[in-house]
């Protein structure tokens, strides 16, 4: 049977499988009853100032028959004091000592202020901490949460405040809500961080009451945007956690999360680099039980194709997300010239290894030159495919005009 | 069975059509569309409803997450007859029945089609889902290789402990095998199911009747304890004239016959009639007609509300064409050598009885024949008396009970004849009960 331990960044960890910080990691009672019911580990709902309770704060997006494809919230951190939430965070490590117990954490853009969060938060025995840089909604306004993780040198900056007195790995969470989130998981690299997660949630408005033109989730009238999360943003995470995973100046772990509700999302987001994966949405939805099929059905994939642990498939598809240009498997290119016996085509460009040539009857063309641009064919092709990766798109815009792959058929 | 007057035989292809699924299995696709339909509620009514307490919405979910090894296991395990089930049970008032969206005016989520999708998986692999556990030196003797006993068997084994299953068939599954309607269940089938729980080291020694060939008693000494699952006996006697004539058949034999032979081999009259209104009634004069009976004659001395048939089975016998005479009462099998007829009386509801069903009185001057080329009893079975005297059990209104310290009893013959999930969720519950005996007793 496959071996779902996992070391994350020196936490470890029985199984991938972490709650989200979240509403369902709220309490002692709630995150017991996840550990009892075989979760791996739990990222505590973000501890910090202000304490603050809203309602309603929970939209869905039903689509068709399918109810809750998609959810948002306009909740902020946890709505308890730190003391009582430090507190229960003590028990549970206390009572769970072999579950991953990492605490979520958001306090002012202060250096004494993260400092005093991060001691207080190592006292209780956790066994690691994230920093919430990507709640998008409240906090953000407070200067806090994705106003952070939006400022690549705020995200440097509080990160290397925590690693300043942090002994336990610390985890920068990264928000979508960015142009280019590699930008902001290098600038959480360079700050000393061990690890990633990604994505929270995504800006959005879930819908409007036309009879009162109050925005959803409509709160006496009037909303706010709010976090989108579930099964409707798992592609967007699978893209961004791909991204952050192929980044060669990225070299930490990741958790994966977005949207993430059966055993296969899980497995997506390992293959495409996650070290574990984290899922707040579907527990939500259906309840803690559903870990027992995240771990039945991904040992019962694994042992079914050979897997042994998750390191067997952990960024397995990594390499096989390329760019558009290089993904496209054939170029047609138009014959240039036309010699006596032989055919030929040519770039005027700069490819890179040309391996083979297929001819538009089918045949395969011989390289002329190892090297060299042009390919020849003793019949008469009416236009040629090369096979991928066949060249590197030319940055010189002279050439452009004379290469054949930009010629419209 | 042989008779004067035979329908004419029908055609192989006809007759392989006519025995053909009754509910054709689902597509993949098929599958997960209905998997997704599973609302998977926490307290869930279709899992308080199966008397196995199969977790209904964890092995739909991972139907829909397509991991169908583990479905299987949640089925099998909770359930080693889960395949069976999943064709024969009358989940129309059980799981099915009490699927939340039968509240909201919806069609219930398709469990026992999902359940065959997930057990067919794991026939067809023939995927091993349990392991033995480790042998710890303690020895079970089974009686009966039925629904209760095989159920007893697989959760022993999996415990660790050596199991023997004694059964007077050729063949092991009792009834799964040689009784359910072909078009639900057919042997071959019943047989994969056994062979799983085989896989588990459980031996089964088919033809070795105990009492007969081996005596109860060495049973008791040889073994640390013995598990009697054996089902009931025969059909109920008419107790009218002319019982015994050439062409009145029991139901469960007629069906054996048919399940164990090449379906040409079990010819009809052309008019068969059925006595009793029960599901293997029903189950007889179905097949009757499927094999070719011009007429199919169910004959019942209630009315239809008092028949025992469940709702389904009654639609479908009259989808067949088989025909109900309720309110008439046999009184004679008619023939000289062979059955020519049943002479019924009218009858009209009287008090209700202690049971609730209202008592049959016949009306005067109601004599009337019924002319039928072959009749089937299907009068329910009664207790294995037989067994009961050679065991020393008690039989308490026909049910088997054991007060021998290490001797437990389940299936149809403590509980009085019921489904398959009973039988099997009754082996299970005497599983646990023989290892707390034995566990306890230092065994």
């Amino acid at each position: 049977m496959a071996d779902l331990r996992v070391d994350f960044a020196g936490i470890e960890s029985p199984n991938p499988f972490w709650l989200a910080s979240g509403p369902p990691t709220n309490t002692y009672d709630q995150v017991a009853r996840a550990f009892d019911v075989g979760w791996g580990g739990a990222v505590w709902k973000t501890i910090g100032e202000p304490v603050m309770n809203v309602f309603s704060r929970y939209g869905s997006v039903d689509v068709g028959v399918t109810r809750m494809m998609g959810f948002n919230n306009i909740e902020l951190i946890s709505d308890r004091p730190v003391e009582d939430n430090l507190k229960e965070i003590a028990a549970v490590k206390r009572n769970y000592p072999n579950h991953a117990l990492v605490v979520s954490l958001m306090v002012d853009s202060k250096r004494e202020a993260w400092h005093d969060i991060v001691r207080r938060t190592e006292d209780t025995g956790a066994d690691g901490l994230e920093l919430n840089f990507g709640c998008p909604h409240g906090m953000s306004e407070r200067g806090m949460g994705s106003a952070v993780g939006q400022v690549p040198d705020y995200t440097c900056q509080i990160t290397e405040w925590a690693k300043e007195v942090a002994t336990t790995p610390v985890i920068v969470k990264l928000t979508p809500n960015v142009t280019d989130i590699t930008y902001i998981a290098r600038a959480a690299v360079k700050g000393g961080a061990d690890a990633l997660s990604l994505i929270n949630t995504i800006n959005s408005i879930v819908g409007v009451d036309l009879d009162t033109f109050a925005p959803l989730p409509s709160v006496d009238g009037k909303s706010s945007h709010g976090g989108y999360c579930g099964p409707a943003v798992k592609p967007i995470a699978l893209h961004l956690v791909s991204a952050v995973a192929r980044d060669p100046a990225v070299k930490v772990p990741i958790s994966g999360i977005g949207g993430i509700s059966t055993w296969r999302d899980a497995a997506e987001f390992v293959a495409l680099g996650a070290g574990t994966v984290q899922v707040c949405t579907a527990v939500m939805h259906y309840g803690f039980r559903i870990v027992e099929d995240l771990i039945d059905g991904l040992q019962n994939w694994m042992d079914e194709k050979g897997h042994r642990t998750l390191d067997d498939v952990c960024g397995r598809a990594v390499p096989n997300v390329v760019s558009w240009r290089t993904s496209i498997s054939t170029i047609t290119w138009w014959p240039t010239s036309i010699r006596r016996s032989a055919f030929s085509v040519s770039c005027a460009g700069s490819p890179a290894k040309m391996e083979r040539i297929k001819l538009f009857d089918g045949s395969i063309g011989t390289r002329s030159v190892p090297g060299l641009q042009s390919w020849r064919s003793s019949k008469r092709p009416a236009w040629a495919a090369i096979s991928a990766p066949p060249c590197v798109p030319c940055r010189d815009a002279s050439r452009w005009s004379k290469c054949p792959t930009t010629t419209p058929r | 069975m042989s008779t004067p007057n035979l329908a004419p035989a029908l055609s192989a292809e006809q007759l392989e059509q006519n025995f053909a699924d009754i509910a054709p299995p689902l597509t993949p696709d098929a599958a997960i569309l209905e998997a997704a339909k599973c609302l998977y509620c926490y307290d869930a009514p279709c899992t308080i409803a199966c008397p196995t307490h199969i977790d209904v919405p964890a092995f739909i979910k991972k139907i829909a997450t397509g991991n169908l090894r583990g479905s299987a296991r949640v089925i099998l395990d909770a359930n080693p007859m889960g395949h069976s089930c999943a064709r024969a049970c009358p989940v129309e008032v059980m799981c099915e029945g009490a699927c939340v969206l039968n509240d909201r005016d919806e069609q219930p989520i398709k469990i026992a089609l999902l359940q065959r999708h997930a057990t067919d998986h794991a026939l067809e692999h023939a995927l091993r889902l349990f392991e033995p556990g480790p042998p710890n030196g303690r020895h079970v003797a089974i009686v009966g290789a039925g629904p209760a006993g095989l159920s007893c068997a697989q959760d022993l084994a999996r415990w660790g402990y050596a199991v023997t299953v004694f059964d007077a068939k050729e063949w092991p599954g009792g009834l799964n095998t040689y009784g359910i309607a072909e078009y639900k269940l057919r042997p071959g089938t019943a047989l994969a199911e056994v062979q799983m729980v085989m896989d588990l080291g459980v031996k089964i020694r088919s033809g070795v009747t105990v009492g007969q060939h081996v005596p109860f008693e060495d049973l008791e000494r040889e073994y640390d304890a013995v598990f009697v699952g054996v089902g009931l006996g025969a059909t109920r006697r008419l107790g009218i004239p002319g019982e015994d004539l050439s062409g009145v058949h029991e139901a469960l034999e007629f069906i054996e016959h048919l399940k164990t032979h090449p379906y040409a081999e079990t010819r009809v009259g052309r008019h068969v009639a059925v006595i009793g209104a029960g599901n293997t009634a029903i189950d007889a004069v179905t097949q009757a007609k499927r094999l070719g009976a011009e007429r199919a004659t169910i004959v019942y001395r209630r009315g239809r509300d008092d028949m025992p048939a469940f709702d389904y089975e009654y639609e479908l016998a009259k989808s067949d064409g088989c025909e109900f005479r309720f309110h008439t009462a046999p009184k004679r099998i008619v023939g000289t050598e062979h059955v020519t007829g049943i002479e019924c009386v009218r009858t009209e509801p009287g008090d209700p009885g202690p049971d609730g069903r209202r008592h049959p009185v016949e009306v005067p001057d109601s004599t009337h024949v019924i002319e039928c080329d072959m009749v089937i009893k299907a009068l329910g079975q009664v207790a294995r008396e037989d067994v009961a005297r050679t065991a020393g059990l008690r039989l308490e209104k026909d049910r088997m009970i054991s007060t021998k310290p290490g001797v437990f009893v389940g299936g149809d013959c403590a509980n009085g004849g019921a489904e398959i999930v009973n039988a099997a969720a009754e082996g299970k519950r005497a599983a646990a009960a023989i290892r707390k005996y034995l566990t306890e007793t230092g065994h």
